[in-house]
């Protein structure tokens, strides 16, 4: 697809129409009348999304990128309930230009959140899909141990992943990450969650 | 009716605890403030029970009957507004075993019933019903029975703040001249007002002062927050986005610290930019929407779009009240001591309130592009500041390197100097503030406060 403005260095597709759609998208579709019971197609949005926890354990940021829609949202509400991103601050909402400058920091050698870098082991299970029109959303439960150099921590909640078809591959749209305790104060959320 | 406290801080182990003299110089402070359990143990009673201590905003209790959990210190409260709009700050315990009442974080209660045993209480505190009463001999109507609170809690434009010292001054007179810099903060928001909306909360291990010496610190900046600056301005045709005015010579550059007295300070770095609508916007990072909300906005609105984009950029000030209150950009940040290697620190997001319509309909795309810029700080700069308030911490584990220095301007001629209202100005590098407030923090610790508690009668 060719865009007419590059979503790396600008950000035009974050629109009041884009913010109503994605908060449209987001609720009521964990319905079980949407749910997806082909076992391949299952096992394809499965693979895909344990292919980006592997990504993002080993540190191989441009190559999760790429799995990415070129206008995606990588999204980590700061309430249970998801909120309404246009009214209330996320613990993260990042568009493509803000994610590639959140690799560009880690990459910087002067981001002391991650000096030394975290080592992680992801976790991905209960993997459900449902559908949403041609877009599939994909509900899986994530559990992130976290090695930095006084301990283990955990972090854990369940991804939603909306996913688009685009030349005969599944890219990632939106992510939204719904950790257990966003609502709390968290110690060192530097890493990609 | 008032009910006088013995601080339990001031036992008679605890005044004696040490000479703070020797433990606060004028260079340099002892690691111990920053690592010792019992010094911690008695800040709680010595600062955080005898000065003004900021608990929310108002716009997080707006009606009648709303409230939120918060602390005192370490004390839990439920602050609220009462059936009848009397702001109050209620212990969060009940008066019969102790027993927190309210265990979320907001919401809506005409009366709080305890999930132990049932004791239930209207939201001015006053005892309402016991189950079963037949089984006590005691008058429930005795005033000891009703749930404690805060005795003095007010308000600065919207900021609610609360005391257990009867000696406190007024909360006016506490805040004194960082009234002028909060004004100004609040002012050039239409009305005059924000609304809290959500937060980005952190915690890092390491003791609470660490960060109040890190709220007006200059001097940090190009170092703690480089992976930030080079970040925001890789793309930037003139490297000027963010903090970017730090980098040359931070020492000369027009900006300044203000010591206020109290442990109040403000730093003002608006001098740094280009004083003009659309001045601040034009150094603001990039943010999801940036460019769709610009060009949206100033095609409505023309050369007014400016200064509409200006409220979704970060205000160049540090306005930090002393112990736990901080304004700068568009948050509020809130410090909260756990322990004594432990703190909470919560940037609270404030969004635009433009109830005359100044704004001529922007306010919700202004709202939205705001909430992205205000996500950049705590993502990108605070948790690397966090990161080094906790090596800090655990620096201060080399037990026989027992000083930490707080003296960059020190002794300089000329370079800190005091105004004909006491306000000592210095450098927005200098070190001046930490000295002064952690001078106060000295007098506090050798002072006697009037702890008292309050229930309804």
């Amino acid at each position: 697809m060719q865009l007419v403005r590059d979503p790396s260095s600008s950000s035009y597709y974050v629109t009041d129409a884009f913010y109503r759609e994605l908060i449209a998208q987001f609720a009521d579709w964990q319905r079980d009348e949407l749910a997806i019971a082909d076992l391949a197609e299952r096992d394809r949005f499965r693979m895909l999304i344990e292919r980006e926890a592997r990504l993002l354990d080993q540190l191989k940021f441009d190559e999760w990128l790429a799995m990415y829609a070129p206008e995606c949202i990588y999204w980590v509400p700061a309430t249970p309930e998801g909120g309404d991103p246009r009214r209330e601050v996320a613990i993260l909402f990042d568009d493509r230009r803000r994610m590639e400058d959140r690799i560009y920091r880690l990459r910087t050698g002067y981001a002391w959140s991650q000096a030394p870098r975290s080592r992680t082991v992801r976790m991905v299970s209960n993997v459900e899909a449902f559908a949403a029109g041609a877009a599939r959303m994909v509900r899986s439960n994530l559990l992130i141990s976290e090695f930095r150099p006084d301990g283990v921590r955990f972090l854990s909640g369940f991804c939603a992943h909306r996913l688009v078809e685009q030349d005969g591959r599944w890219l990632i749209a939106v992510r939204q990450v719904n950790l257990i305790d966003c609502d709390q104060n968290l110690r060192n959320p530097s890493i990609v969650i | 009716m008032l009910e006088k406290v013995r601080a339990p801080g001031r036992s008679a182990s605890a005044s004696d605890l040490y000479d703070w003299d020797e433990l606060v110089q004028e260079d340099r402070v002892h690691r111990l403030i920053y690592t010792d359990p019992a010094i911690f143990h008695a800040e709680m009673t010595l600062i955080f029970g005898a000065v003004w201590v900021y608990l929310g905003h108002e716009s997080q209790i707006a009606k009648n009957d709303d409230f939120i959990t918060t602390r005192l210190g370490l004390r839990p409260i439920i602050l609220l507004r009462d059936s009848q709009g009397v702001i109050r700050a209620l212990f969060n315990r009940c008066t019969h075993r102790g027993t927190t009442l309210c265990r979320k974080d907001k919401g809506t209660a005409r009366t709080f019933t305890c999930p132990y045993h049932g004791w239930s209480y209207l939201n001015s505190g006053k005892l309402r019903a016991v189950p079963w009463p037949d089984g006590y001999a005691c008058d429930f109507k005795d005033a000891k029975y009703n749930v404690a609170q805060v005795p003095r809690v007010d308000s600065y434009r919207g900021f609610i703040f609360g005391t257990l010292n009867l000696d406190a001054p007024p909360l006016l007179d506490y805040l004194g001249g960082i009234t002028k810099p909060i004004d100004e903060w609040l002012d050039r928001q239409p009305g005059g007002k924000i609304a809290v909306c959500e937060a980005n909360r952190l915690k890092y291990k390491g003791n609470w002062k660490l960060a109040y010496d890190n709220s007006g610190d200059g001097y940090h900046v190009v170092f703690s927050h480089r992976s930030l600056l080079e970040m925001e301005n890789r793309q930037a045709d003139v490297a000027n986005k963010g903090m970017s005015y730090y980098r040359s010579s931070p020492d000369t550059a027009p900006m300044y610290m203000a010591y206020m007295g109290n442990g109040h300070h403000f730093k003002d770095k608006r001098p740094a930019i280009e004083k003009r609508a659309g001045g601040l916007w034009a150094v603001e990072g990039p943010a999801p929407g940036t460019e769709h909300y610009q060009e949206e906005l100033r095609r409505r609105y023309g050369a007014r779009a400016e200064e509409i984009l200006d409220l979704a950029s970060s205000e160049p000030v540090n306005i930090n009240v002393f112990p736990n209150f901080s304004l700068l950009g568009n948050h509020i940040q809130v410090f909260d001591p756990v322990a004594v290697d432990e703190t909470d620190v919560t940037w609270y997001g404030t969004a635009v309130v433009d109830e005359e319509g100044v704004l001529g309909g922007a306010v919700d795309e202004i709202n939205a592009l705001r909430m992205r810029t205000m996500e950049q700080f705590p993502n990108f700069g605070e948790v690397d500041d966090l990161a080094n308030f906790e090596e800090i911490q655990r620096g201060l584990g080399c037990l026989e390197d027992e000083w930490v220095y707080m003296h960059r301007g020190l002794g300089i001629p000329g370079r800190v100097k005091t105004d004909a209202n006491g306000v000592i100005m210095a450098p927005a590098t200098d070190e001046a503030f930490m000295r002064e407030y952690i001078k106060e923090w000295k007098r506090l610790m050798k002072a006697e406060p009037n702890i008292a508690i309050k229930r309804e009668p």
